[in-house]
């Protein structure tokens, strides 16, 4: 295993934007930049609710850096992810999370990295925010023994403390995290569920048996779906009855969000822990969002909607570019900063690459380990009568 | 039950109705007899009443006769099809022919994930080719109740890993509709096909072959196509089969497979398995894309060890072909069955069980199995996961030498 501690204290850099390591150079003093600057931000829309989350944000010139740094070390990664795909060193399924960066960096920075998180198979920004290094990603994808999941599971599976993965089977992972926000209230710990699911994802009838369930018992659980206007090649109007993501948990309160503004997620996240945390019970948030991506690596993303449509996403709400410019026109940071943290990061996504083609394959006996508990050691069954392996972990 | 003289006198009966002899050694009710007799090689299982022509000059004869279209099958021109193609076609002429049927799953409207309802919607309409959310339970649901008012229900599970939160209203539902309402009511009209098998890269949730979680339930058929003409005349039998079926599509195939199939609908028999080559030493057994193994596997054992495999291609999973099956084994008195899912459980074990009761004093050798090792379907493994030739040809060799 690896250290825990490790991953815990990534995330709480990426969750303060308290970053021991940000080696920026800059050729003005940091004194000559705003420290901390107050933003509009676009108004929640609200379902079974008095008040919303407010409509201006705070941001301080570390937290923008941060959140800047989070969101461009995803994009970078989804991006090399894509070239290896291209070069067939990731094989398989492979969903990329490019465009939807501000969902999983204002998520995270609204929350504890002792509260807990289930998403489906588009999981790769959540498991960096959740704490999981460039490195460990790339080499999961690659299958490789250094990889999150031991090279094990592959792009859809993986996992972290208090990350509960990397779910294949859409609308399945919704139930646990109504589970494990029962087991926040039960330990009294205060702590909360988020349950991110995809637009598609929010016509499986087990979303509804959850939201029953938690409502019924006032669990801890913000559930969240990213609504990134397609479930594959269908778009939302074509799947359900109503878009409107937030209202339909009916009986739960429910926020629409701007989910390309890093700020808004963060403060409409904060609205709905503080709400789980007081013993309301669930609240359903939607993300507005977009993936710049097909769904998956064999999906172009061009039959089902425009050229233009991603042209017009990418151009003017690209929750990168938005940040930096807000932060630039506020004289919070320089654009040679952001250039040189950009070359930061493309340096570590690159070694992450080298990590993840270099690193060896996991051992054969890997096959057979995880099956069952371990004790006891079991031998399993395989292909002919004689040929048993063991099953030691 | 029947005592082998019986046997004897309804073979000798059946065998006078027949011009072709052949010389097959055949043992029923544990009593091995030796019979001449002909081309109609009827078999008699020890529980089975039916009757059935299983031959394998007949299977033979008929593939040939189905090949030049003069058994319930078209007259008229072939096409270059893959098995995606063959399965877009079969569809095509259930729309044309079936005013009341309708496709429907994720994404069908667009051609589906793997091509197979390309251009459908186009010429028959939304109304009658169409997406549904993503919700499998009530694809499936909704499919029985299509079903159950008399319309043809064609639903499409995106992979078969996908189909089991549509397990419920499969088993229970589906399966047990006829059998509860005493016959009043019954979905026989439905048809669900999934993607199925492994691809070389699908890790836990796009390879599995779980035909074995379905076999369990009395109600249902489950056929599984080798290639591009099976597919498409298997699945007309599915959709004109008065009961629910479930058509599993090997997705490696879709692309791969390639034949001369012919553009008008015809049907190939459900419940029967095919001889696809004859042997007198090993009989060999499986369905889908494990069928093209076992056939390199023969021409290996042949090759190599001077070995004659009797490859079958069982196509029907429920329903199975028992008669085919063990008359063979009578013949070869080996037998290896071999899949993809894992050994535990598997419907090798179910045809492995049914053998040994039914052809106990023929066999040979232990009958083996070589199927995918009890793990989940592994990413990066899958390699090693997969019951290969080597992994078959290693167990036909432990056979002979038994
Ligand atoms: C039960 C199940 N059905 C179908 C699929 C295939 N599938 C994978 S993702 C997907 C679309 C999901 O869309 P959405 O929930 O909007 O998530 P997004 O891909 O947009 O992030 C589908 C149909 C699956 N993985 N599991
Ligand atoms: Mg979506």
């Amino acid at each position: 295993m690896k250290t825990m501690l490790a991953i815990i204290s990534n995330a709480l850099c990426r969750m303060t934007g308290r970053n021991a390591g940000a080696r920026v150079v800059v050729s003005r003093s940091f004194a000559d930049f705003t420290p901390q600057a107050t933003f509009d931000i676009k108004k929640c829309d609200l379902h079974r609710l008095e008040e919303g989350p407010p409509v201006k944000a705070e941001l301080t010139r570390e937290q923008g850096l941060q959140y800047y740094r989070t969101m461009q070390t995803v994009r970078r990664m989804e991006l090399k992810a894509d070239q290896l795909y291209k070069q067939k060193i990731i094989r398989g399924f492979c969903h990329l999370y490019d465009g939807q960066e501000a969902c999983a960096a204002g998520i995270e920075a609204a929350i504890n990295p002792s509260d807990h998180l289930i998403t489906a198979y588009r999981a790769h920004g959540y498991t960096y925010t959740r704490g999981v290094s460039v490195k460990e990603i790339l080499a999961e994808l690659t299958g490789r023994r250094g990889g999150v999941a031991k090279g094990k599971g592959g792009s859809m599976h993986m996992y972290a403390p208090h990350f509960y993965g990397g779910n294949g089977i859409v609308g399945a992972q919704v139930p646990l995290g109504a589970g494990i926000a029962l087991a926040c209230q039960y330990q009294g710990n205060n702590q909360v569920c988020v349950t991110l699911y995809g637009d598609g994802a929010a016509n499986q009838g087990q979303l509804f048996e959850s939201y029953n369930m938690a409502a019924l018992w006032k669990l801890p659980c913000i559930f969240i779906c990213e609504n990134n206007k397609y479930g594959m090649g269908t778009s939302v109007e074509r799947a359900a009855a109503s878009t409107d993501y937030y209202k339909r948990g009916d009986f739960i309160p429910g926020l629409r969000v701007d989910g390309m503004d890093v700020l808004c997620v963060r403060e409409a996240t904060q609205f709905a822990a503080d709400h789980c945390r007081a013993g309301k019970g669930p609240i359903i948030m939607e993300l507005q969002t977009y993936r710049y991506h097909g769904h998956s690596m064999s999906d172009p993303g061009v039959s089902y909607r425009t050229r233009e449509e991603i042209q017009e996403v990418r151009s003017k709400s690209d929750p990168i570019s938005m940040l930096k410019e807000r932060m630039l026109s506020h004289n919070m940071a320089s654009v040679e900063e952001f250039k040189e943290i950009d070359i930061e990061i493309r340096k570590q996504v690159e070694e992450a690459t080298q990590f993840a083609t270099s690193d060896p394959e996991p051992p054969l006996e890997e096959l057979c380990n995880h099956i069952f508990s371990k004790n006891p050691p079991l031998e399993v069954r395989g292909t002919s009568p004689w040929s048993k392996l063991k099953s030691v972990s | 039950m029947r005592s082998s003289w019986q046997y004897s006198n309804i073979i000798q009966q059946l065998t006078t109705i027949n011009p072709y002899k052949s010389h097959i050694c055949c043992c029923l009710y544990r009593q091995k007899v030796e019979f001449n007799y002909s081309i109609c090689a009827f078999l008699f299982c020890r529980n089975t009443t039916k009757i059935q022509p299983a031959g394998s000059q007949l299977a033979r004869v008929l593939s040939i006769l189905h090949f030049f279209n003069l058994i319930g099958s078209p007259k008229g021109p072939t096409q270059k099809m893959n098995l995606f193609q063959s399965i877009t076609s079969a569809l095509d002429n259930t729309l044309a022919s079936d005013p009341t049927a309708v496709i429907f799953g994720e994404d069908v409207a667009f051609g589906g994930v793997f091509r197979c309802t390309v251009g459908l919607r186009d010429k028959y309409g939304k109304d009658r080719v169409f997406n549904t959310p993503l919700c499998e339970q009530g694809i499936v649901g909704f499919g029985i109740g299509v079903a159950v008012a008399g319309a043809t229900a064609i639903a499409e599970i995106q992979f078969a890993d996908y189909i089991f939160p549509a397990f419920d209203q499969i088993v229970n539902e589906a399966a047990k509709y006829r059998y509860r309402s005493g016959n009043l009511f019954d979905c026989g009209n439905l048809t669900i096909r999934a993607p199925w098998g492994c691809v070389g890269h699908g890790a836990l949730y796009h390879s599995q072959s779980p035909e074995a979680f379905f076999a369990h339930c009395p109600g249902l058929k489950i056929v599984i196509p080798r290639g591009p003409i099976q597919a498409k005349g298997l699945l007309l039998s599915c959709i004109a089969d008065k009961n629910p079926c479930i058509f599993f599509e090997p997705k490696i195939l879709y692309r791969a497979a390639v034949e001369q199939v012919p553009e008008e609908p015809y049907t190939i028999p459900l419940s029967q398995a095919e001889i696809l080559q004859e042997g007198s030493d090993v009989t060999l057994v499986s369905w889908g894309t494990q069928i093209h193994v076992l056939k390199e596997v023969a021409s290996m054992a042949q090759e190599k060890l001077g070995v004659s495999c009797e490859v079958i291609d069982l196509q029907t999973i429920l329903p199975w072909d028992i008669e085919t099956v063990c008359k063979s084994v009578v013949k070869t008195g080996r037998l290896l069955i071999s899949h993809e899912a894992p050994v535990t459980g598997g419907f090798a074990a179910e045809i492995s069980s049914t053998v040994q009761e039914e052809c106990f004093l023929n066999l040979e050798a232990p009958i083996s199995r070589v199927c995918g090792y009890d793990t989940p379907f592994p990413h990066i493994f899958e390699p090693f996961y997969t019951p290969d030739k080597w992994k078959c040809f290693e167990a036909i060799k432990k056979m002979i030498n038994y």
